[in-house]
Protein backbone atom coordinates (compact mmCIF):
# COMPACT_ATOMS: atom_id res chain seq x y z
CA UNK A 1 0.00 0.00 0.00
CA UNK A 2 1.44 3.24 -1.00
CA UNK A 3 1.29 5.98 1.60
CA UNK A 4 -0.65 8.30 -0.36
CA UNK A 5 -3.26 5.47 -0.49
CA UNK A 6 -3.94 4.66 3.05
CA UNK A 7 -3.82 8.13 3.64
CA UNK A 8 -6.63 8.93 1.05
CA UNK A 9 -8.46 6.05 2.78
CA UNK A 10 -9.21 8.62 5.46
CA UNK A 11 -10.74 11.57 2.95
CA UNK A 12 -14.43 9.61 3.44
CA UNK A 13 -16.13 11.49 6.15
CA UNK A 14 -17.84 8.14 8.11
CA UNK A 15 -14.75 6.50 7.33
CA UNK A 16 -12.66 9.30 9.16
CA UNK A 17 -15.34 9.31 11.99
CA UNK A 18 -14.90 5.98 12.78
CA UNK A 19 -10.77 6.01 12.48
CA UNK A 20 -11.00 8.69 14.86
CA UNK A 21 -12.79 7.17 17.17
CA UNK A 22 -10.87 3.83 17.11
CA UNK A 23 -7.77 5.75 17.37
CA UNK A 24 -9.39 8.26 20.19
CA UNK A 25 -10.08 4.81 22.89
CA UNK A 26 -6.78 4.04 23.31
CA UNK A 27 -8.42 0.01 23.20
CA UNK A 28 -9.92 -2.43 21.17
CA UNK A 29 -13.46 -1.41 19.61
CA UNK A 30 -15.97 -3.69 18.28
CA UNK A 31 -17.95 -3.12 15.69
CA UNK A 32 -21.03 -2.38 17.42
CA UNK A 33 -19.73 0.35 19.98
CA UNK A 34 -17.86 2.36 16.49
CA UNK A 35 -21.27 2.53 14.55
CA UNK A 36 -22.81 3.69 17.18
CA UNK A 37 -20.21 6.82 17.44
CA UNK A 38 -20.45 7.24 14.21
CA UNK A 39 -24.13 7.56 13.79
CA UNK A 40 -24.01 4.82 11.14
CA UNK A 41 -25.53 1.37 10.94
CA UNK A 42 -23.43 -1.86 11.61
CA UNK A 43 -23.01 -2.80 8.09
CA UNK A 44 -21.60 0.23 6.99
CA UNK A 45 -19.01 0.57 10.09
CA UNK A 46 -18.12 -2.77 9.06
CA UNK A 47 -17.36 -1.91 5.50
CA UNK A 48 -15.59 1.46 6.46
CA UNK A 49 -13.85 -0.67 9.14
CA UNK A 50 -12.51 -3.50 7.02
CA UNK A 51 -11.38 -0.94 4.52
CA UNK A 52 -9.32 1.16 6.59
CA UNK A 53 -7.71 -2.27 8.04
CA UNK A 54 -7.12 -3.12 4.41
CA UNK A 55 -5.38 0.28 3.87
CA UNK A 56 -2.97 -0.53 6.82
CA UNK A 57 -4.33 2.26 8.97
CA UNK A 58 -6.52 -0.34 11.49
CA UNK A 59 -5.60 -3.57 12.56
CA UNK A 60 -8.20 -6.29 13.29
CA UNK A 61 -8.83 -9.15 15.94
CA UNK A 62 -11.37 -10.96 16.88
CA UNK A 63 -12.41 -11.20 20.81
CA UNK A 64 -15.61 -12.44 22.88
CA UNK A 65 -16.43 -9.39 24.00
CA UNK A 66 -18.29 -10.71 27.15
CA UNK A 67 -15.25 -11.46 28.70
CA UNK A 68 -16.51 -15.34 28.55
CA UNK A 69 -14.63 -17.97 26.79
CA UNK A 70 -15.06 -21.76 26.33
CA UNK A 71 -18.37 -23.00 24.62
CA UNK A 72 -21.31 -21.18 25.23
CA UNK A 73 -19.23 -17.86 25.61
CA UNK A 74 -20.60 -16.80 21.91
CA UNK A 75 -18.84 -15.89 18.38
CA UNK A 76 -15.84 -13.79 18.69
CA UNK A 77 -16.80 -10.56 17.38
CA UNK A 78 -14.24 -8.30 15.58
CA UNK A 79 -12.37 -5.73 17.03
CA UNK A 80 -10.25 -2.86 15.89
CA UNK A 81 -7.26 -0.63 17.02
CA UNK A 82 -5.11 1.77 15.42
CA UNK A 83 -2.08 0.09 13.60
CA UNK A 84 1.41 0.93 14.89
CA UNK A 85 2.68 1.11 11.62
CA UNK A 86 2.53 5.08 10.95
CA UNK A 87 2.08 6.70 7.28
CA UNK A 88 3.64 10.05 5.83
CA UNK A 89 3.51 11.92 2.88
CA UNK A 90 5.70 14.74 1.54
CA UNK A 91 5.31 16.53 -1.91
CA UNK A 92 7.93 17.02 -2.95
CA UNK A 93 9.77 14.04 -1.88
CA UNK A 94 11.65 14.97 1.68
CA UNK A 95 13.04 13.14 4.31
CA UNK A 96 12.88 14.53 7.83
CA UNK A 97 13.09 11.25 9.33
CA UNK A 98 16.59 10.27 7.94
CA UNK A 99 17.62 13.85 8.77
CA UNK A 100 16.42 13.54 12.23
CA UNK A 101 17.97 9.71 13.34
CA UNK A 102 21.30 11.17 11.73
CA UNK A 103 20.82 14.06 14.00
CA UNK A 104 19.77 12.51 17.18
CA UNK A 105 22.82 9.64 16.36
CA UNK A 106 25.46 12.12 16.48
CA UNK A 107 23.62 13.99 19.60
CA UNK A 108 23.86 11.00 21.61
CA UNK A 109 27.40 9.92 20.70
CA UNK A 110 28.50 13.34 21.26
CA UNK A 111 26.53 13.28 24.99
CA UNK A 112 24.59 16.66 23.89
CA UNK A 113 21.63 16.32 25.86
CA UNK A 114 21.82 19.26 28.19
CA UNK A 115 21.92 21.70 24.49
CA UNK A 116 19.27 19.82 23.05
CA UNK A 117 16.92 20.20 26.12
CA UNK A 118 17.81 24.02 25.93
CA UNK A 119 17.07 23.96 22.43
CA UNK A 120 13.96 22.28 22.89
CA UNK A 121 12.82 24.26 26.01
CA UNK A 122 13.48 27.69 23.64
CA UNK A 123 11.55 26.12 21.12
CA UNK A 124 8.47 25.46 23.25
CA UNK A 125 8.64 28.75 24.79
CA UNK A 126 8.72 30.07 21.12
CA UNK A 127 5.79 28.34 20.03
CA UNK A 128 3.70 29.56 23.24
CA UNK A 129 5.04 33.19 22.23
CA UNK A 130 3.24 36.21 24.29
CA UNK A 131 0.60 33.68 25.50
CA UNK A 132 0.77 33.51 29.51
CA UNK A 133 2.00 30.00 30.93
CA UNK A 134 -0.69 27.39 30.36
CA UNK A 135 -3.69 28.17 33.23
CA UNK A 136 -5.21 24.36 33.86
CA UNK A 137 -5.86 21.13 32.77
CA UNK A 138 -8.33 21.78 29.97
CA UNK A 139 -6.30 24.22 28.32
CA UNK A 140 -3.03 21.93 28.57
CA UNK A 141 -5.22 19.47 26.48
CA UNK A 142 -6.23 22.00 24.12
CA UNK A 143 -2.72 22.45 23.26
CA UNK A 144 -1.40 19.10 23.24
CA UNK A 145 -3.74 18.11 20.89
CA UNK A 146 -2.89 20.75 18.80
CA UNK A 147 0.60 19.46 18.82
CA UNK A 148 -0.60 16.03 18.17
CA UNK A 149 0.11 14.37 21.42
CA UNK A 150 -3.41 12.96 21.45
CA UNK A 151 -3.84 14.05 25.29
CA UNK A 152 -6.99 12.55 27.60
CA UNK A 153 -7.85 12.91 30.97
CA UNK A 154 -6.91 9.81 33.71
CA UNK A 155 -8.82 10.07 36.43
CA UNK A 156 -7.09 9.49 40.16
CA UNK A 157 -8.80 7.03 41.96
CA UNK A 158 -9.05 8.54 45.18
CA UNK A 159 -10.97 11.17 43.79
CA UNK A 160 -7.95 13.82 43.13
CA UNK A 161 -7.09 15.69 40.45
CA UNK A 162 -6.38 13.75 37.66
CA UNK A 163 -3.50 13.60 35.32
CA UNK A 164 -3.19 14.62 31.47
CA UNK A 165 -1.66 11.58 29.79
CA UNK A 166 -1.14 11.41 26.34
CA UNK A 167 -1.61 8.36 23.46
CA UNK A 168 0.61 9.51 20.66
CA UNK A 169 4.72 10.34 21.29
CA UNK A 170 4.70 13.06 18.19
CA UNK A 171 8.80 11.64 18.13
CA UNK A 172 8.49 7.92 18.31
CA UNK A 173 10.29 6.59 15.88
CA UNK A 174 13.52 8.68 16.51
CA UNK A 175 12.48 8.13 20.56
CA UNK A 176 12.41 4.27 20.22
CA UNK A 177 16.12 4.67 19.03
CA UNK A 178 17.06 7.09 21.72
CA UNK A 179 15.00 7.57 24.36
CA UNK A 180 16.73 9.11 27.23
CA UNK A 181 17.54 11.88 24.82
CA UNK A 182 14.96 12.55 22.71
CA UNK A 183 12.50 12.06 25.76
CA UNK A 184 14.18 14.36 27.34
CA UNK A 185 13.99 16.64 24.77
CA UNK A 186 10.24 16.40 24.58
CA UNK A 187 9.86 17.23 28.01
CA UNK A 188 11.63 20.42 27.82
CA UNK A 189 9.63 21.05 24.86
CA UNK A 190 6.46 20.41 26.84
CA UNK A 191 8.11 22.37 30.06
CA UNK A 192 8.65 25.38 27.58
CA UNK A 193 5.34 25.28 25.50
CA UNK A 194 3.00 25.23 29.22
CA UNK A 195 5.57 27.54 31.31
CA UNK A 196 7.37 27.08 34.10
CA UNK A 197 5.48 29.12 36.75
CA UNK A 198 1.58 28.27 35.68
CA UNK A 199 -0.88 26.26 36.98
CA UNK A 200 0.23 22.55 35.32
CA UNK A 201 3.48 21.09 35.31
CA UNK A 202 4.90 18.66 32.56
CA UNK A 203 7.26 15.19 34.27
CA UNK A 204 8.11 12.57 33.04
CA UNK A 205 6.30 9.54 33.75
CA UNK A 206 6.92 7.22 31.14
CA UNK A 207 4.88 4.27 30.15
CA UNK A 208 4.41 1.18 27.49
CA UNK A 209 3.00 2.34 24.71
CA UNK A 210 1.94 6.28 25.64
CA UNK A 211 4.06 9.78 25.59
CA UNK A 212 6.72 9.75 28.47
CA UNK A 213 5.06 12.77 29.88
CA UNK A 214 1.95 13.58 31.99
CA UNK A 215 0.81 16.79 33.19
CA UNK A 216 -0.82 17.57 36.51
CA UNK A 217 -1.46 20.47 38.60
CA UNK A 218 1.35 22.15 39.92
CA UNK A 219 1.77 21.41 43.63
CA UNK A 220 2.30 25.04 44.43
CA UNK A 221 -0.87 26.08 43.18
CA UNK A 222 -3.09 24.07 45.16
CA UNK A 223 -3.94 26.32 48.18
CA UNK B 1 6.93 -15.79 27.17
CA UNK B 2 8.72 -16.72 23.12
CA UNK B 3 11.79 -15.97 24.58
CA UNK B 4 11.41 -18.26 28.01
CA UNK B 5 9.84 -20.95 25.31
CA UNK B 6 13.34 -21.27 24.43
CA UNK B 7 15.19 -21.55 27.86
CA UNK B 8 16.62 -17.84 27.02
CA UNK B 9 16.85 -14.99 29.11
CA UNK B 10 18.26 -11.42 28.03
CA UNK B 11 21.11 -10.94 30.51
CA UNK B 12 22.49 -6.82 30.44
CA UNK B 13 25.76 -4.96 31.65
CA UNK B 14 25.90 -1.48 31.39
CA UNK B 15 28.58 0.67 32.79
CA UNK B 16 28.71 4.19 33.91
CA UNK B 17 31.89 6.62 34.59
CA UNK B 18 31.31 8.58 37.25
CA UNK B 19 31.85 12.49 36.91
CA UNK B 20 32.46 12.90 40.70
CA UNK B 21 32.37 10.25 43.60
CA UNK B 22 29.20 8.77 44.93
CA UNK B 23 29.61 10.58 47.90
CA UNK B 24 29.80 14.16 46.06
CA UNK B 25 26.50 16.06 46.73
CA UNK B 26 26.57 16.76 42.85
CA UNK B 27 25.49 12.76 42.56
CA UNK B 28 23.39 12.99 45.42
CA UNK B 29 20.05 13.29 43.33
CA UNK B 30 21.40 9.94 41.40
CA UNK B 31 22.28 7.84 44.41
CA UNK B 32 18.72 9.08 46.10
CA UNK B 33 17.19 7.43 43.13
CA UNK B 34 18.88 3.95 43.19
CA UNK B 35 16.75 2.13 46.05
CA UNK B 36 13.42 2.97 44.60
CA UNK B 37 14.58 2.46 41.09
CA UNK B 38 16.40 -0.77 42.26
CA UNK B 39 12.86 -1.89 43.69
CA UNK B 40 11.03 -0.96 40.95
CA UNK B 41 13.25 -3.03 38.35
CA UNK B 42 13.00 -6.35 41.37
CA UNK B 43 8.45 -5.61 40.68
CA UNK B 44 8.62 -4.81 36.78
CA UNK B 45 7.41 -8.21 34.33
CA UNK B 46 10.07 -10.39 32.98
CA UNK B 47 12.53 -9.28 36.13
CA UNK B 48 14.73 -12.28 36.56
CA UNK B 49 17.83 -11.20 38.70
CA UNK B 50 19.98 -8.17 39.19
CA UNK B 51 24.18 -8.38 40.42
CA UNK B 52 24.11 -6.91 44.22
CA UNK B 53 27.39 -6.53 46.01
CA UNK B 54 27.06 -9.20 49.40
CA UNK B 55 26.17 -6.95 52.42
CA UNK B 56 24.42 -3.68 50.29
CA UNK B 57 21.59 -3.51 48.29
CA UNK B 58 23.18 -1.95 45.18
CA UNK B 59 26.60 -3.10 42.72
CA UNK B 60 27.78 0.56 43.12
CA UNK B 61 30.45 -0.69 45.50
CA UNK B 62 31.90 -2.89 42.66
CA UNK B 63 34.05 -1.46 40.64
CA UNK B 64 35.41 -4.14 38.38
CA UNK B 65 35.66 -2.00 35.01
CA UNK B 66 37.83 0.79 36.89
CA UNK B 67 37.51 2.78 39.97
CA UNK B 68 35.07 5.37 38.90
CA UNK B 69 33.30 2.99 36.88
CA UNK B 70 29.79 1.98 38.12
CA UNK B 71 28.39 -1.24 36.88
CA UNK B 72 24.84 -2.24 36.00
CA UNK B 73 24.00 -6.26 35.34
CA UNK B 74 20.82 -7.71 35.13
CA UNK B 75 18.19 -10.84 33.68
CA UNK B 76 15.62 -10.71 32.26
CA UNK B 77 13.37 -12.52 30.36
CA UNK B 78 12.96 -10.74 27.14
CA UNK B 79 14.11 -8.13 25.17
CA UNK B 80 10.82 -6.32 25.55
CA UNK B 81 10.93 -6.67 29.50
CA UNK B 82 13.73 -4.73 29.60
CA UNK B 83 12.94 -2.58 27.51
CA UNK B 84 10.34 -1.62 28.82
CA UNK B 85 11.78 -1.26 32.20
CA UNK B 86 15.04 0.75 30.89
CA UNK B 87 12.92 3.22 28.85
CA UNK B 88 9.09 2.88 29.91
CA UNK B 89 9.00 3.14 33.79
CA UNK B 90 10.32 5.64 36.29
CA UNK B 91 13.86 4.66 35.28
CA UNK B 92 13.72 6.91 32.17
CA UNK B 93 13.37 9.91 33.92
CA UNK B 94 16.97 9.12 35.66
CA UNK B 95 18.48 8.25 32.27
CA UNK B 96 17.69 11.77 31.13
CA UNK B 97 19.78 13.47 33.63
CA UNK B 98 22.41 11.16 33.02
CA UNK B 99 24.63 13.50 31.34
CA UNK B 100 24.92 15.51 34.67
CA UNK B 101 26.22 12.82 36.38
CA UNK B 102 28.34 10.14 33.69
CA UNK B 103 30.80 10.64 31.55
CA UNK B 104 30.45 10.52 27.88
CA UNK B 105 31.35 6.98 26.42
CA UNK B 106 33.21 7.34 23.31
CA UNK B 107 32.98 3.34 23.19
CA UNK B 108 29.83 0.84 23.46
CA UNK B 109 28.71 1.28 27.34
CA UNK B 110 26.04 -1.31 27.10
CA UNK B 111 25.81 -5.01 25.52
CA UNK B 112 22.84 -7.46 25.41
CA UNK B 113 23.48 -11.32 25.11
CA UNK B 114 21.41 -14.10 25.29
CA UNK B 115 21.87 -17.27 28.76
CA UNK B 116 20.20 -20.24 29.18
CA UNK B 117 17.08 -19.84 31.86
CA UNK B 118 18.79 -19.94 35.48
CA UNK B 119 22.25 -18.94 34.52
CA UNK B 120 23.64 -16.13 36.62
CA UNK B 121 26.22 -14.32 34.81
CA UNK B 122 29.29 -13.21 36.22
CA UNK B 123 31.19 -9.94 36.29
CA UNK B 124 33.81 -11.13 34.41
CA UNK B 125 31.61 -12.82 31.72
CA UNK B 126 29.65 -9.47 31.25
CA UNK B 127 32.83 -7.68 30.55
CA UNK B 128 33.79 -10.21 27.86
CA UNK B 129 30.66 -9.59 26.25
CA UNK B 130 31.64 -6.03 26.35
CA UNK B 131 34.41 -6.49 24.89
CA UNK B 132 33.17 -8.82 22.20
CA UNK B 133 30.77 -5.94 20.88
CA UNK B 134 34.08 -2.95 21.09
CA UNK B 135 36.04 -5.45 19.37
CA UNK B 136 33.56 -7.01 16.74
CA UNK B 137 30.42 -4.49 16.82
CA UNK B 138 27.05 -6.31 17.08
CA UNK B 139 27.14 -10.03 16.75
CA UNK B 140 24.95 -13.06 17.55
CA UNK B 141 26.97 -12.91 20.72
CA UNK B 142 26.99 -9.17 21.69
CA UNK B 143 24.41 -7.17 20.61
CA UNK B 144 22.78 -3.83 21.64
CA UNK B 145 19.17 -2.79 21.30
CA UNK B 146 19.51 -0.97 17.82
CA UNK B 147 21.31 -3.77 16.41
CA UNK B 148 19.43 -7.29 18.23
CA UNK B 149 19.39 -11.25 17.52
CA UNK B 150 17.19 -13.14 18.82
CA UNK B 151 17.48 -16.57 21.30
CA UNK B 152 17.17 -18.66 17.95
CA UNK B 153 19.64 -17.22 16.23
CA UNK B 154 22.47 -16.60 18.91
CA UNK B 155 22.02 -20.98 19.55
CA UNK B 156 22.29 -21.15 15.80
CA UNK B 157 25.56 -19.14 15.99
CA UNK B 158 26.97 -21.10 19.13
CA UNK B 159 26.04 -24.46 16.86
CA UNK B 160 27.88 -23.03 14.13
CA UNK B 161 30.93 -21.96 15.60
CA UNK B 162 30.91 -25.73 18.15
CA UNK B 163 31.03 -27.48 14.18
CA UNK B 164 33.72 -25.70 13.07
CA UNK B 165 37.72 -26.72 14.54
CA UNK B 166 38.53 -24.53 17.31
CA UNK B 167 40.20 -21.30 16.36
CA UNK B 168 43.42 -20.11 17.63
CA UNK B 169 42.17 -16.36 19.21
Amino acid sequence: MEHIDAIAALQDPVRRRLYEYVVAQGREVGRNEAAEAAGVTRTLAAHHLDRLTEAGLLESGSRRLTGRSGPGAGRPAKVYTRARAEWAVSLPGRDYRTAAELLAETAEQAGLDAELCAAARRRGEALRGAAAPCGGLDEAMETLAARGYEPHLEEAEDGADGVVRMRNCPFHAVAERFPPLVCGMNLALLEGLLGADGAVRARMDARPGECCVVVEASKNNID
Amino acid sequence: MTASAHGAHLAQLNIATLRHPLDDPRLAPFVELLDPVNSAAEGSPGFVWRLVEEGTADATGLRPAGEDVIVNLSVWESPESLWDFAYRSGHLDAMRRRREWFERHVEAHLVLWWVPAGHLPTVDEALERLADLRAHGPNPRAFTFASSYTAAEAAEHHRAVAAQPAPSE
